[in-house]
């Protein structure tokens, strides 16, 4: 569905290449290359803002990913940015493949879509509004399908225009990175709400079906992910990342903290775990939502917050800005999610702020409160500056710390790779992959995790592996599967899963496929201004001692040039 | 001889496995509404789940408004509808008290037959089969003593 907010009208468009774009990620490049503009920035009227699920969403469990596609305000570049949560299977359930959001409403608006609806309403009086309260009263506003429906909205930084807006997709899991919210508040869009009020047919012979979803559901069951999502969730790593001198601290100060048990994976489960939530379709349920409690009057008065916590939310505003305390780190996701942005940017920009302060590059002219380490009550003021955009400085820090940092100095310790850094300080295998990769993300490639493995100095082997994981992703990406079911999916279980639903020839072309998918997303990068020797790595990272020792300036170095140049050889392939 | 009961959805996040799984199972759709059993946010996904399934009372509703007899009782709880007799007035999903009757597009009514696929996936174990005899049998207003 093409929606163009401008004319309030939509159209339903099919369009042929599904053998070639899969879904999802190849789904949305293939979008951007006929309806976007390469040339033209991100907040112009005519870009399109894209959501796309792939062909086995919702048909196999963990197929529970949307893809939102956009140009970044971040570095006015093509990029991606998935989440989960029920945007997925409402998508699936409303009709839909995609939709592309294009023009600009008049007025603050919130759109409506479902199988038999479109409607853009007036929602003026949700602007300035924060994310969990405007998704009360969206709730009601749309008072159907209720539990089967998705709603995304922006809070306040997305309104502003921030690079670090996030759109928060049903309260707990978010698009997270690369500045989605702000495409949303350019384009008038305080919220969607996606109706899953509609069935579909299974294919005609369903037996190969139900055979291959009992199969995908047993291997589920004997992954250990089960076990692993279901105990402590994402922030098992937290102390083994310690252990392995690998846990940002203060700005990347330290990679170890004695007291990083603090804020370990058990200490949020034992004390600060409320229960656990699923996306659609997903037996998993790896979302671990914690909660605190807070006096507000002496006469035994409280009111409880809920916020979902992951690995990479307690290291960004836990070590990152020296929280020790599992209540702080808990107040502080509450605070950034309810003003719409990104926890990651948020936190490695606010570390950043703080060294500034600290080494007087910045006063508190510029960041209003007096940023400290350890103390919450500085930063919980901060995040609502920095998503409101009290004064110059918040605004430019919120385009990017390194924005800020080339007006006020202080760039050789600003934690940035491509955008802020991912909590993985494991070495020069990492940040090559985070600043170059596609999403900047630890994502894209798992070398956050091979580089915990591998203490070798093998820049071939190292290149090999970004590349060879590449493509797997890429599959995954536009089926589109959870990154944490890839142990799963195998390229032998996806060409079943596929070959159940009667799409052979995606099937059997699964190799090519992941090449053309590649391909297309580099090119989209490169063409709207991606070039890797513009990618800089701070010095700070040069610095950095993880488990392997001091990083090799010499290696990194090597490592992005190989890295860069592959990419630019993909993008430059012909794939077609 | 026994029933679906959701005897511990305050386990629930929310997966719709179970609708899924009815759905794909018993009426060979992919749905997570055109099931026996759905899954609802009571207010928004933060204050827990609910279960919408046919609750096996004693005096179905949905029987006696039927206007063709195509609900009739099973003798082990809950209910029959015969696809044949039913002409689709919707009386009883309107009829029904806690909404356990859905419709699918063509208007056809759908409800839980308690046959228990969907305790089989639920990752939580929120679902269980009771045996009818094994629950309460007083009768309203007798109390525990009655």
């Amino acid at each position: 569905m093409e929606v163009n907010l401008t004319s309030g009208k939509a159209t339903i468009v099919r369009v042929k290449g599904r053998d070639k774009a899969i879904g999802g990620s190849g789904l949305c490049a293939m979008l951007f290359e006929q309806r976007g503009f390469t040339n033209r920035p991100w907040d112009h009227a005519d870009q399109p803002l894209i959501f796309a699920i792939g062909p086995l969403t919702g048909y196999f469990p963990l197929m529970s990913k949307t893809v939102c596609a956009f140009k970044s305000p971040y570095h006015d570049q093509y990029t991606e940015s998935h989440a989960g949560g029920r945007s997925a299977i409402s998508l699936r359930f409303s009709g839909l493949d995609a939709i592309v959001i294009k023009g600009r409403a008049k007025r603050p608006s919130l759109l409506v879509v479902g199988s038999r609806t479109v409607e853009i309403i007036d929602a003026h009086f949700l602007w300035g509004m924060d994310v969990i309260r405007s998704g009360r009263i969206i709730r009601h506003m749309v008072d159907r399908s209720h539990g089967h429906r998705s709603i995304l909205r922006i809070g306040p930084a997305g309104e502003n225009l921030s690079a670090m807006a996030c759109i928060n997709a049903d309260t707990y899991r978010h698009f997270g990175r690369l500045g989605a919210g702000a495409v949303m508040g350019s384009k008038n869009l305080k919220a969607i709400a996606i109706l899953g009020d509609s069935s579909l047919p299974l294919p005609k012979d369903q037996k190969p079906y139900r055979a291959v979803w009992k199969k995908v559901f047993q291997d589920v069951q004997k992954s250990g992910m089960m076990h692993k999502y279901h105990n402590l969730g994402t922030p098992a790593n937290l102390m083994r990342l310690n252990e392995l001198k690998s846990l940002p601290w203060r700005n990347l100060q330290a990679t170890f903290d004695e007291e990083a048990e603090r804020i370990s994976g058990e200490a949020f489960a034992n004390d600060h775990l409320l229960r656990n939530l699923a996306c659609s379709g997903c037996p998993v349920g790896c979302i671990h939502v914690g909660f605190i409690r807070e006096k507000f009057m002496e006469d035994h008065r409280y009111y409880y917050l809920q916020m979902a916590y992951d690995y990479e939310p307690i290291f960004a505003v836990g070590s990152m800005l020296g929280m020790k305390e599992p209540v702080s780190v808990l107040k502080l996701i509450e605070k950034t999610d309810r003003m719409g942005l990104d926890v990651i940017s948020a936190g490695v920009a606010l570390a950043w702020a703080t060294e500034a302060l600290e080494r007087a590059v910045i006063s508190t002219k510029e960041t209003i409160c007096k940023l400290s380490f350890g103390d919450v009550h500085c930063y919980l003021e901060a995040v609502e500056h920095l998503a409101k955009g009290k004064n110059n400085f918040y605004r430019l820090l919120g385009q990017g710390t390194m924005t800020a940092a080339e007006e006020y100095g202080g760039q050789d310790f600003a934690c940035v790779l491509g955008q802020e850094m991912a909590g993985y300080a494991t070495g020069e295998l990492f940040f090559t992959a985070q600043s170059l990769g596609f999403r900047h993300s630890h994502l894209d490639t798992a070398a956050y995790s091979y580089e915990q493995k591998h203490g070798e100095k093998d820049l071939e082997k190292a290149i090999d592996f970004l590349l060879s994981d590449e493509l797997p992703r890429c599959l995954l990406n536009s089926m589109v599967a959870c990154l944490f079911s890839r142990k799963v999916y195998t390229k032998e279980r996806l060409k079943e899963c596929l070959s159940s639903l009667g799409y052979e020839e995606l099937a059997e072309n699964l190799d090519d496929l992941a090449r053309h998918i590649r391909a297309s997303r580099w090119r989209l990068r490169f063409q709207t201004g991606f070039d890797p020797e513009n990618v800089s790595i701070p010095r700070r990272f040069f610095k950095v001692r993880s488990w392997k020792g001091p990083v090799d300036p010499d290696y990194l170095n090597r490592l992005k040039k190989a890295y860069g140049e592959e990419l630019k050889k993909i993008a430059l392939s012909k794939s077609d | 001889m026994k029933v679906l009961k959701a005897t511990r959805i305050e386990r629930c996040i929310g997966c719709h496995i179970c609708s899924m799984t009815c759905a794909r199972l018993v009426h060979g759709l992919l749905s997570w509404q055109d099931a026996g059993i759905r899954i609802k946010s009571a207010g928004g996904i933060s204050t827990g789940f609910e279960a919408v399934n046919c609750l096996a009372c004693k005096e179905p509703v949905c029987e006696k408004v039927c206007p063709t007899e195509a609900i009739t009782r099973r003798k082990t709880g809950g209910i029959r509808i015969n696809r044949q007799l039913c002409i689709g007035c919707t009386r009883c999903a309107d009829a029904c008290p806690v909404n356990a009757i859905t419709l699918t597009g063509s208007g056809f009514p759908i409800v839980c037959i308690h046959c228990g696929l969907c305790t089989r996936f639920c990752p939580h174990g929120c679902l269980e089969m009771v045996d009818m005899a094994e629950t309460d049998n007083r009768q309203p207003g007798e109390g525990f003593h009655g």
